[in-house]
């Protein structure tokens, strides 16, 4: 079965629905009518422009290209971790952190995800490297920044505690423990609660998707298992690792706290 | 409780640059109380913080022969504790801040066994207060930097915990840093008395014998 087509027509009156909304809101005098339309024309822009970037990389599918788009997907979304924080390292560590931790995690997981797990020909094959790419990404990146945010959030909040366990002869780790675990576990919140409640609540883009297109909900589903995995996987990881290094930094070779080493953005 | 031979030894400042203060060069005996005064903001809190190893700064800092550069920061703060002017809580009862049940200490200061099951929350600044300074010495430091210990106590608490204090830093033969405002204070507990006068620090004779 093949997906119907969607004509720009089609699009036309989707259009039309925002553009009500948009009259609505500036009625309504809610102040984000002109953000609603520049960021309803930034989806129209953004995705259509990807959208030839993909039919172009398909067509030549060379490990080459594929690899620049990669890396143009992960310094993207490392520009984003730092834009996410209220507070972060200076001097490059903000970016560094995230983007590294991102390539670590959102990255090996998907290079082992397609060799060891899905197996195309060849591995790379960017209708499913990409898309992969795409989907860890997303998620590693919005883990690592709301469990960067929480850390320097925290950390600044709780000055007087951390300093206060470091006057009693407390090492870093045990002084910023408490703030480094609950880092942690707000990075991987937004995957456990996705996953709990996937098929119930929500069904999950990727899996409407497939199913849109053609593919029989049983194999949509396999893989929306696949995906929810590699994703948990890749954003614990990369939360624990941006996390590990983000409060190291945050205290010198003589632990003691450095707020600063903090800058608001 | 204090039972333990710890080596008492000298606290020696040399040219602890903090804050706007001019260097500061100074030597500590064991069990000798050293108290600090000078106007809000003349930089005493940056001093003990530079000693406690808090803040970056220059020059270097020995407690009984062993260098601040030698050992690492956790060690250094063991060994000189700081006790900040407000001290931070973050477990839910009292007794979990403390490495064991310190009986004899807060008999001393006026608590009861009781007193370790206590929520944090319902803690006076007082009571904050001198628990922080049970706390401190619970960990069996070998130098004290204290910043106001008594700011917030009425003038009986204040007799009390001071009293307390100078029993327990002459038994340990700590040398001790005790940042004070109050003259009367200073003339009960201290063997020195140094002023902050503008950016140096002057000593004042005559406190106490």
């Amino acid at each position: 079965m093949d997906v119907i087509e969607l004509s720009w027509w089609q699009l036309a009156m989707a259009a039309a629905l925002v553009l009500a909304l948009a009259i609505c809101v500036y009625w309504a005098r809610l102040g984000v009518g002109n953000s609603l339309l520049l960021a309803a024309t930034r989806t129209a822009v953004q995705l259509t422009l990807v959208g030839f970037v993909l039919e172009a990389l398909f067509a030549v599918g060379k490990p080459l290209w594929i690899a620049l788009m990669g890396l143009a997907m992960l310094l993207l979304a490392g520009r984003e971790v730092m834009a996410r924080q209220n507070y972060r390292l200076r001097g490059g560590w903000g970016f560094a952190i995230g983007t590294v931790a991102m390539f670590v995690s959102a990255f090996s997981v998907t290079v082992l995800t397609l060799i060891v797990v899905i197996g195309p020909t060849p591995w790379y094959s960017p209708q499913y490297a990409i898309p992969l790419l795409g989907m860890l990404l997303g998620n590693t990146m919005t883990g690592i920044a709301l469990a960067l945010d929480r850390l320097t959030e925290s950390v600044r909040r709780e000055r007087q505690q951390v300093e206060g366990r470091l006057m009693l002869g407390q090492t870093w780790r045990e002084a910023c423990g408490e703030l480094r675990r609950d880092a942690m576990r707000s990075g991987l919140m937004p995957i456990i609660n996705a996953m709990a409640a996937a098929g119930i609540v929500s069904l999950p883009g990727m899996m409407t998707g497939q199913i849109l297109s053609g593919t029989a909900p049983a194999l949509a589903v396999k893989y929306q298992i696949l995906i929810m995995f590699t994703i948990a996987a890749g954003t614990g990881f990369g939360t624990f690792l941006a996390v590990s290094v983000a409060s190291r930094r945050l205290f010198d070779g003589c632990e003691r706290l450095r707020l600063d080493r903090l800058t608001a953005s | 409780m204090g039972k333990k031979a710890l080596a008492a030894g000298k606290l020696t400042l040399d040219r602890i640059k903090a804050g706007d203060l001019e260097p500061v060069s100074e030597t500590i005996d064991p069990g000798e109380i050293v108290c600090l005064s000078g106007p809000s903001g003349s930089g005493k809190s940056r001093l003990l913080r530079a000693v406690a190893d808090l803040d970056p700064h220059e020059g270097s800092v020995s407690i009984a022969g062993e260098s601040q550069q030698d050992l690492r920061g956790h060690r250094w703060r063991r060994a000189v504790t700081m006790v900040p002017a407000e001290s931070a809580w973050w477990f839910d009862t009292v007794g979990e801040h403390l490495p064991g049940p310190m009986t004899e200490a807060l008999d001393q200061l006026g608590f009861k066994a009781e007193t370790l099951d206590w929520s944090i929350d319902r803690l006076s600044s007082g009571e904050k207060q001198r628990l922080a300074l049970v706390r401190a010495l619970a960990h069996q430091p070998r130098a004290l930097l204290l910043d106001e210990p008594t700011a917030n106590l009425d003038p009986d608490a204040t007799r009390e915990t001071e009293q307390w204090l100078c029993k327990v830093i002459r038994e340990r033969a700590l040398p001790t840093l005790w940042v004070a405002h109050d003259r009367e204070q200073i003339a009960r507990v201290a063997d020195r008395h140094l002023h902050i006068e503008g950016d140096r620090l002057v000593k004042t004779s005559g406190d106490k014998d």
